[in-house]
Formats: structure tokens, C-alpha cells, sequence
């Protein structure tokens, strides 16, 4: 799953400097929703690290975006990393050949970024930042990104993605999107909204309004679309919808439900489910074309498929054993095989990028939480500890976990590393949150 | 499905309009039918109910059927009140019911989706067995999405596990 261009852009120790281009996102819709993130519970195993506050070179005044506090706060987030607090960096120092390693050692800090942020003439900003090791006082990253200040703080999680890989070998996902569900309001006045926020909670933004209820949503593989289920026409419909342009159009509108969208990886084909037929069934549609081959045909409730990574096959659950349990099914038809055995109740699926783990809900009784299936040995283990946790969505590295958690009357997110060790909830300022999906990687230029 | 319904749109060419309007029965038995039918709708208007029934009768002013956990079948408690609103939409072939699926929050949107239309279905065939035509029966799950309460427990569970019968249409 790692670019080759970023291998080797790491391979490319200082003095170079290797330039990346960030267009800025346009700042539309953003809502005053302010998103505050709780570390549940830290390991005494995150590695030290400290993000000095980046130096400002430029003739106007410096950007609003402290690019090394979001550094700090995506390393500190996913629970492998622990940033030293800001009032604790004592020295400031910008680049490489600044850093007194001796009073990061006093500190005991494994790692140091120092970095500046330099104003061209034409306004954009050129971020350029350093890693050393701090024990070897060698430098391990010497990089650079341009982009429009509006743009700093994708370049501030493109940065910690870079940090990230280097120290871990695991490519980072904190340049990325999730989108989720809110509803606000009570009785008549309820107000449904799909919106869209970095993978920190920031910048939110507004996908559509509904005064019904909005559910599913679903990522396209080049995380430009998001599919999702809207019963804004009475009856539950799949609309497909560009991020963007906002432009959408309705793909499934049959009679009974419309439910659970998800596109192939190669984002030709949605799978969904319809119960025109009689009963809930997994159906697969040609986008282009809109044509629908129905792959299981029964009389359980069979919803919920997700595709494998390779595209070849589907998981989706089915109460055909009594109660929600998942099953596997070819592409080309066939039948399903279990995948699942234990736990009385086991659904919403969310596949790894290897295919190798399954994150789902399971049940015992009236509790309902996160578990994940590894495939190899076909045993789960619990990661989440509420009663009603519900959609779990892998982060597109597989280190994380997102979920909806149910605490008092309000739903609330949460990310938990994939072994379960760290939890954190990301709030966000009014009303309940639930739906999480986690987008796929972004690319440069998009 | 369709049978039934081509054997009544014959009725209404064969006979009366009138007749055919208002005994919209689900299993006429074909041709030899008409006796039937007829008798079928004297004893109706024979003034069982009116419009204003649907506001003032103790039985049909019960539109909510509850059910058990992951359950759809109908308890007996409930059959009297399939029963009223099977005679109410015999009675008037003009009227129209949504049933109106849930669930409750345990157990995921999707799957309890698929949960609120098999409760809407059980209904819908209880009413349908009971007399009602199916072209007056509609059925829509809103799955766990729209909770008549937010608690956690059962005195709130058991409330929401519930299909609503809505009419759109009264006559």
C-alpha cells in the first residue's frame, strides 16, 4: 500500500528537498461545529516525540494554521506516538543544523521535527521540514510541500503521514476524510446531515440536508462520490453523490428497501441491497449501465455486502441461521459460505485493505461492540468496550478503527487502534453523530 | 398479485360500477362470484362503520401493533385490532394504509431495515388474510430511524419495536 514516490522521496535524505504541490481545497460550507478530542487511554509503549512549533519566513503575517500542533495532535491521536506538550519544548530551534540533541535526550524524546513555513512571492507557502532520530542525531526525513495557505493543514497531515511511515514502515493515514451522519433537533424539527471532516474532525463540511433520515455512507474508491440511503423520497433510495459539485443522482429508487450502497474497489460496480423480490437480497450494479445481477437469493434478511479488497467476492450478513451472522459470496454467484461463529450476532462488516482482518459489530445479549475477525485463524477479538457500538470503517492502513458510540441520549465516534490498545472520541460540538466511513487514501493533486 | 385484480377490473366491465368499487375483496372466486360479493357488501354497509369511525371506534383508533426482540410474528393480542381495520378497508376499497415498519436500536440500521419491513409484511398479510385488498396496502420500513423514544431499555425498546398503520386515504 505504499507509494513508490513517497519510498523514494524518503530515500532522499537533506540537503534535497523534494517538492510536492498541494492545491488548497476550497473552504466552502464549513460549519462552526468545533470538533475536541478525548484520548481515552494511552500505552506506555507511544513512542516520544517532539513537533517544535514551525519557523515563519515571509513579508506578510504567518498563516493561522499551526502545522506543527496538527503534527502533533494526528501523531498523538493514533496512540503509537506521544507528542511532547507544547509548553514543555523549551528550545525552538528550525532546522536540523539548530537542534541541540542534548536537551532532547535530557527530555527523552526518541524523535525531533523542526521545520519552517516560507512565503514566496506569490503567496503560497513552502513548508519545509526535517525528522532525526534523536539517540543518533541523524536525520531521516528533509522534505518540503507547496501549497496555498488555505491548503496548510493537508500539508500538515501529509507531513505527519511521512513522519509516520518513516518511524513505523506502515503508511499514514491522517490525510484522509470521514464522513458521518448527524442529526440535531427533536420530534418535527429533526435535521439529518451527511457532512464530511478531515480525519481529525476539522473542517467540517455540509455533503446534504434532509429532514429524513440519512444512513450508509459509502466511499468511491478514488474518494470523489459518496453513496448513501436517504428516505428523503418516503421510501429508503440510494443516492450517489460528487463531494465537490455536490451534484447527485439517484441509482436505486425499487419498491421495499434500498440499502446498504458499497462500491467495488474498482469503482465500476455498487453493490446493494433490494427487497423488491420479496425479501432483502444482495443485488451488484453496473454504474454505467445500471444493470443488476442478483447474487443471493433467500428468504433471510441478506444486507450489508462489502467487497473484498480483490473485488471478487462479497461479505455480507444473513439471518439465515436465525440470527445476523456474515457470510461470503462469489462475485460470479454460488453460494455463500459463514465466516463467522462466534458471538451470537455478528454484522456490519468492514474489511481491511489485505483482506486479512474483518472489523464488525458483534452481539452477546444486549451488548453490541467491535470486534475484529482475523480471517487466517477465523477467531475475533472485542476492541470497543460500549454496550451499543455500532459501523465500524478501517482506516485505509488498517491501523485504525472508527465506530459509533452511544453515550446518554447522543451518539459519538470513536477511533481505536486495530489491536484494541488505544480508543479516543472525537465529539463532535451538538447533536448525534453516528455512520462513520473512513475515506480511502487521497492522492496528491486531487 | 396481479390475478385478483384482473379479475376485478373484468367485474367492473362486467357489471355494475358501483359493485365492482366497493367490494374490492382480495379472493373473489371468478365468474360465479357475483353472489358473493354482493352479499359481501350489503352486510358492509350495512353500517358497521363510517369515516368518522377511524376517530371515534375503540378498535380502530388502535393503529400500532408491537412485537417481540428480532421477532415478526403477530401476538393474539393484536388480532382484534388486524381484524377492525381489515373490515374498515373492506368497507371502503377506496381507503389506503401505509404499515409503517420499526425496530428498535439494538442490532445495526441496515439489518433492522430488513427487520422493519418483515414486520410490516406481517402485518400486511394479517390484514390482507383478514379481507383488506392488497392494492390498499403499502408497506415502508424506517428500520430503528425514526424511535418514538430515545432510551436504553426495554419499557423504550419495546415501544419502538412497533408497525404504525397510517392511512392516506380514508374512503
Amino acid at each position: 500500500m505504499k507509494t513508490k514516490n513517497i519510498m523514494s522521496i524518503v530515500k532522499l535524505f537533506a540537503p534535497i528537498l523534494l517538492l510536492l504541490s498541494v492545491p488548497a481545497l476550497a473552504a466552502q460550507g464549513l460549519s462552526s461545529e468545533v470538533p475536541t478530542i478525548d484520548i481515552k487511554n494511552g500505552t506506555a509503549s507511544a513512542i516520544p516525540i517532539t513537533v517544535v512549533p514551525f519557523g515563519f519566513e515571509g513579508a506578510t503575517l504567518p498563516p493561522d494554521t499551526d502545522v506543527a500542533g496538527v503534527v502533533s495532535g494526528d501523531l498523538s491521536r493514533c496512540g503509537q506516538f506521544k507528542a511532547l506538550d507544547k509548553k514543555d519544548v523549551i528550545e525552538s530551534p528550525t532546522r536540523g543544523k539548530d537542534i541541540k540533541f542534548q536537551t532532547w535526550n535530557m527530555l527523552k524524546q526518541a524523535y525531533i521535527v523542526v521545520g519552517r513555513e516560507i512565503e514566496s512571492p506569490g503567496g503560497d507557502v513552502r513548508v519545509e521540514f526535517e525528522l532525526f532520530d534523536v539517540a543518533k542525531q541523524q536525520q531521516l526525513l528533509g522534505l518540503a510541500i507547496s501549497s496555498q495557505k488555505t491548503g496548510l493543514r493537508d500539508v500538515a497531515h501529509q507531513v505527519a503521514d511521512l513522519v509516520y511511515e518513516k518511524i513505523t514502515g506502515v503508511r499514514g493515514a491522517f490525510w484522509t476524510r470521514l464522513a458521518y451522519v448527524t442529526s440535531t433537533g427533536v420530534g418535527n424539527n429533526i435535521q439529518y446531515a451527511l457532512m464530511v471532516a478531515d480525519s481529525d474532525g476539522v473542517n467540517p463540511q455540509t455533503v446534504v440536508r434532509s429532514r429524513e433520515p440519512l444512513l450508509s455512507p459509502a466511499w468511491s474508491p478514488d474518494g470523489h462520490k459518496l453513496a448513501y440511503v436517504s428516505f428523503e423520497r418516503g421510501n429508503s433510495s440510494i443516492y450517489v453523490q460528487d463531494i465537490a459539485t455536490g451534484a447527485r443522482e439517484v441509482v436505486s429508487s425499487s419498491k421495499g428497501i434500498n440499502g446498504a450502497p458499497s462500491f467495488s474497489p474498482d469503482g465500476s460496480k455498487l453493490a446493494l441491497t433490494l427487497s423488491y423480490g420479496g425479501s432483502p437480497d444482495i443485488y451488484v450494479m453496473n454504474l454505467a449501465s445500471r444493470e443488476k445481477v442478483q447474487l443471493t437469493k433467500h428468504f433471510a434478511i441478506d444486507t450489508e455486502a462489502t467487497w473484498m479488497p480483490d473485488g471478487q467476492s462479497l461479505v455480507f450478513l444473513s439471518d439465515r441461521s436465525g440470527k445476523p451472522q456474515l457470510y461470503q459470496v462469489p462475485i460470479t454467484g454460488g453460494d455463500a459460505a459463514r465466516i463467522t461463529f462466534q458471538g451470537e450476532y455478528n454484522a456490519n462488516p468492514s474489511i481491511s485493505y489485505d483482506g486479512k482482518h474483518i472489523a464488525m459489530v458483534q452481539g452477546n445479549g444486549n451488548v453490541y461492540r467491535i470486534a475484529v475477525l482475523d480471517r487466517p485463524t477465523g477467531e475475533s477479538k472485542a476492541v470497543s468496550v460500549g454496550n451499543l457500538d455500532e459501523h465500524p470503517s478501517f482506516a485505509p492502513n488498517g491501523s485504525m478503527i472508527l465506530y459509533a458510540a452511544t453515550e446518554g441520549s447522543r451518539g459519538v465516534l470513536y477511533a481505536v487502534s486495530a489491536d484494541g490498545r488505544v480508543r479516543q472520541r472525537l465529539v463532535l460540538a451538538d447533536g448525534d453523530v453516528r455512520e462513520p466511513a473512513w475515506s480511502p487514501f487521497r492522492q496528491r493533486g486531487q | 398479485m396481479k390475478l385478483p385484480i384482473r379479475i376485478l377490473l373484468t367485474a367492473a366491465v362486467a357489471s355494475a360500477t358501483l359493485v365492482a368499487c366497493s367490494s374490492n375483496k382480495p379472493k373473489p372466486a371468478p365468474s360465479s362470484d357475483t353472489s358473493t360479493q354482493t352479499n359481501t357488501q350489503s352486510r358492509d354497509t350495512g353500517g358497521k362503520y363510517t369515516v368518522e369511525s377511524l376517530d371515534s371506534d375503540s378498535c380502530l383508533r388502535q393503529r400500532v401493533v408491537y412485537f417481540d426482540f428480532d421477532r415478526s410474528e403477530i401476538k393474539p393480542e393484536f388480532q382484534a385490532q388486524i381484524a377492525c381495520h381489515a373490515a374498515y378497508l373492506r368497507q371502503f376499497p377506496g381507503a389506503r394504509v401505509t404499515l409503517e415498519g420499526n425496530a428498535d436500536e439494538r442490532g445495526t440500521r441496515e439489518y433492522n431495515l430488513g427487520l422493519g419491513e418483515r414486520r410490516g409484511n406481517a402485518v400486511s398479510s394479517a390484514v390482507g388474510a383478514a379481507g383488506a385488498s392488497s392494492s390498499q396496502l403499502n408497506v415502508v420500513s424506517y428500520g430503528e430511524e425514526r424511535p418514538v423514544c430515545k432510551d436504553h431499555g426495554e419499557p423504550c425498546w419495546g415501544k419502538n419495536r412497533r408497525v404504525e398503520i397510517v392511512y392516506t386515504a380514508k374512503q
